[in-house]
């Protein structure tokens, strides 16, 4: 990147947007300019993305003005966004997933040869090389995008962004999968940005992230402002007070003891990812074990072999010692086996189906009279269920779509806890939920491995894995490398497993 | 009953009044009867079609089928002197192999719903063709089976014993697509069959069950249908019924994204479809332009209904706002820090 000529300065002033159904924005204003790093945030359903949305064009607010190097506007268009050098990088990742990295970056953007117009397929690669190489991705410019991973579809939307003349990036939580390092590497990325004069709205529920490098806080709550920090105030506790008006108290706490009866097991279990891996297994009931592991590390892979999702290659899964056939899901939910994966809004959810119908959805066999749906019970599952977890939505019938990322995270976790499971596997079960909303999923899961239910946990949140485990099984290259007690855990044992 | 049936429900009423009113045969009796009779026949393999476009699939091959089993039909009763209820079981389990045949490769070998059934289309249309060496398979002079032909094209007090079949299997149909579990399992693989398949839903099954569904629906349809014709012509029998299924259900709400739309609404659209049929013969519009009129309503009421709801929307929004704006006057506003 190259020095901003013209840096940015930018005011959002009283911007208000209502849905039918929520008030997602009442009367909100921020500011920056150029070379500064804000932080925004708030919890889940805040409306910080809807302000990111208004910044980006892509919604128009109800009222309020956008100033923009002192012209005001009443809400922009997306391509007049990209005119005055604002790039987002949404939350929701959306690539072409049929297309390959450079055609993905630089779609729109094309660059072309000679008399016909021909695209200029080399000169585009030598533009995006230098992204990728800044960003430290995996990935090749060439590397067909539908083959990669969450965290690498997340480094390749900022590579979109930093491809166009950018003076304002925003970045809606850019780190929500991605692993340490990639983290630390994006971090820099956002420092140099801003040497460079570039303003960064930076959006994330990893407050550490914030401390590390925002220059100013900006809190959101129910749609309003919140407050604002100061460099020098900004740590952990205030942001909380700021985000959530008291303090969270007692965020880890030392998982129980597991009773030592062994309530899941896996013997020799090869998955099509690493044909060539073995993994063994034991899981007792009452104990939440850590999966730790770089991204790419097949710890998905290991989770979806166990429910079913994709076929065995080998090896034998024993929940209490009875044997669940390979390579079926409904199988694996009779015995007891139950999912929350990764990617909630492809996987885990209808996002157009009500919220009462998605709870339901895997219970509804056991909810229905002779096959026919009873609605009455469907309806009292799901309002038990929003009591329970403290999901925040006025109404089950309305879309699951509509709610905020930490409560669509919710009706995942409840459609599940409905079917009374005896094995948890969570996928990277905190990403994108707010400080609130993850101390209560820790909450959950404490309360249901107290239970007597086995969890499996599977994170790239360092503090979460060491926080929240009972034990830790680190996994590289298809292979688990080590088994840590909880008193063995630390940060630096895990990596040296991770990398091995 | 939903806002769009009704919707839909009214511009019945609408074409049918409009109808009445320039040309009074419309309601006379015996075009009463008639059109409730091509409704019927009509509206059993559009139910069909339904099944299938709700997962996200698409069945072409109904009309194809529609004269092979019609030609197989006539031709076991009049050639082979099977016993006519033995030949409708035959009829109904080859319709079923081929609902298995096409749920398998489109599950199994992965492919493409539209690809499957085109090739259906073709194939069931040619051997059709072939079996009857391109002739019209037909009952033979003075062949009489009386409970058959009252049981399909006879009349209960004046209603057509197809209308009375369409409406039973509207009634099922509703049940299972909107009360049964599986009905539900329908509309989640139709709206997100990954997600689908992570909540434990067998989405093979539910795609194949669809697909032997349509094609049982399709198989009692071309047995209406040739009881109504009499004789199969296999080069023109069933012709373009697809794409009139489709219609049917397009215009009834169904998404051919698949995972939205309803039975009453599919119900709606072949009586909509059938009045317009009516309306060109009884309004003395070319017969040629029957297709255009057809098209031309249905894209009507599909751009309609979009308008209808960006308009329902906007009034939501404006009431929603100026909820807000009471809010905020009558509480002194409590925290709008201004920041900076
Ligand atoms: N398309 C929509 N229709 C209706 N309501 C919506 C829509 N989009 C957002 N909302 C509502 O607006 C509010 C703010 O949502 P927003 O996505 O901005 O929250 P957020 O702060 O980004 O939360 P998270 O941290 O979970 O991403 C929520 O109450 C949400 O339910
Ligand atoms: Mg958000």
């Amino acid at each position: 990147m190259a020095r901003v000529e013209h840096p940015i300065s930018l005011q959002l002033i009283g911007i208000t947007k209502v849905y039918p159904s929520a008030i997602a924005l009442n009367d909100v204003s921020l500011s920056i300019r150029g070379g500064e790093v804000v932080g925004l945030i708030g919890e889940n359903g805040a409306g910080k993305s809807t302000l990111m949305k208004v910044l980006g064009g892509t919604i128009r607010p109800d009222e309020g003005q956008i100033v923009i190097d002192g012209v005001s506007t009443a809400g922009l268009t997306v391509s007049r966004a990209l005119d005055h050098g604002i790039a987002f990088v949404h939350q929701e990742l959306n690539p072409f997933s049929n297309l390959d990295v450079t055609d993905n970056v630089l779609l729109g953007r094309e660059l072309r040869k000679g008399l016909f117009g021909f695209i200029d397929r080399k000169a585009m690669e030598d533009r995006v090389r230098p992204l990728l190489d800044m960003l430290g991705t995996r990935f090749g410019p060439s590397d067909p995008v539908s083959e990669l991973s969450l965290a690498d579809r997340q480094l390749l939307e900022i590579a979109r962004a930093l491809s166009t003349n950018v003076r304002l990036i925003i970045l809606d939580e850019p780190t929500s999968s991605l692993t340490l390092s990639e983290t630390q590497r994006l971090l820099d990325v956002i420092r140099h940005l801003r040497d460079d004069g570039v303003a960064v709205l930076f959006i994330t529920h990893r407050l550490s992230e914030v401390e590390m490098v925002a220059d100013r806080v900006v809190g959101l709550r129910d749609g309003r402002n919140a407050g604002a920090l100061a460099r020098e105030d900004i740590d952990k506790d205030a942001m909380v007070r700021l985000m959530i008006g008291r303090p969270v108290s007692q965020f880890y706490e030392k998982p129980g003891e597991t009773s030592g009866n062994i309530v899941l097991e896996a013997r020799g279990l090869r998955t099509a990812a690493n044909p060539r891996e073995t993994v063994d297994l034991t899981l007792g009931g009452g104990e939440i074990l850590g999966l730790a592991g770089l991204v790419g590390a097949g710890r998905t892979e290991l989770a979806r072999a166990i429910f079913g999702i994709d076929p065995r290659e080998d090896g034998v899964v024993t929940v209490e010692g009875i044997p669940v056939p390979a390579g079926s899901v409904t199988e694996a939910i009779r015995a007891g086996i139950c999912l929350v994966p990764e990617d909630r809004k492809s996987q885990g959810l209808f996002l157009d189906f009500a919220i009462s119908q998605n709870i339901a959805m895997p219970s509804l066999a056991k909810l229905a009279r002779y096959g026919f749906v009873d609605t009455q019970a469907e309806l009292a599952l799901a309002g038990d269920a929003r009591e329970k977890l403290g999901i925040k939505a006025p109404r089950l019938d309305r879309p699951a779509g509509e709610l905020s990322g930490g409560n669509q995270q919710k009706i995942v976790l409840a459609k599940w806890l409905a079917t009374r499971p005896k094995v948890i596997i969570l996928d990277e079960p905190t990403r994108g939920i707010d400080v609130g909303a993850k101390a209560e999923v820790y909450r959950l899961m404490r309360a249901l491995a107290g239970d007597g239910a086995a969890i499996l946990m599977i994170s790239s949140d360092m503090e979460e894995v060491i926080g929240v485990s009972s034990r830790v099984a680190v996994m590289s290259r298809g292979r688990i490398t080590g088994m840590l007690e909880h008193e063995e855990l630390s940060e630096e044992r895990i990596l040296r497993l991770a990398v091995e | 009953m939903h806002r769009k049936d009704l919707g839909l429900a009214v511009l019945i009423v609408c074409v049918g009044t409009i109808v009445a009113l320039v040309n009074p045969r419309f309601l006379s009796p015996i075009n009463l009867a008639n059109t409730a009779n091509l409704i019927g026949l009509f509206g059993l393999f559009s139910i069909a079609q339904a099944f299938v476009i709700v997962t996200g699939g698409i069945e072409l091959s109904i009309g194809s089928v529609i004269a092979l089993l019609g030609v197989i039909f006539i031709d076991l009763i009049s050639t082979f002197g099977v016993a006519w209820p033995l030949a409708l079981a035959i009829v109904l389990v080859l319709a079923v192999l081929i609902g298995l045949l096409h749920g398998w490769l489109v599950t199994r070998l992965g492919l493409q719903p539209f690809v499957v059934t085109l090739c259906g289309l073709l194939i069931y249309r040619g051997v059709a063709r072939f079996y009857t060496r391109d002739g019209t398979a037909g009952f033979s002079f003075g062949a009489d089976f009386p409970a058959l032909e009252y049981l399909v094209a006879g009349r209960t007090a004046g209603v057509p014993h197809s209308v009375i079949a369409f409406a039973i299997v509207a009634v099922i149909a509703w049940l299972v697509l909107h009360r049964t579990v599986f009905g539900r399992h329908l509309f989640a693989v139709g709206k997100n069959e990954e997600a689908a398949r992570y909540s434990g839903i067998d989405t093979r099954r539910v795609i194949i069950v669809s697909y032997v569904l349509c094609m049982l629906l399709t198989g009692l349809s071309a047995v209406f249908f040739a009881m109504y014709t009499r004789s199969v012509q296999p080069a023109s029998h069933g012709n373009f019924y697809e794409l009139y299924g489709i219609a049917a259900a397009v215009l009834g709400g169904f998404s051919l994204r698949g995972g939205e739309g309803s039975i009453i609404g599919v119900v709606l659209g072949v009586i909509l479809l059938q009045v317009l049929q009516n309306l060109v013969n009884l309004l003395g519009i070319p017969s040629s332009l029957n297709f255009a009129v057809m098209g031309s309503v249905i894209l009507v009421g599909v751009i309609a209904d979009t308008q209808f709801m960006a308009y329902r929307e906007k009034r939501r929004q404006a009431a929603a706002m100026s909820t807000l704006d009471m809010q905020n006057r009558t509480p002194k506003r409590s925290e709008a820090a201004p920041e900076h």
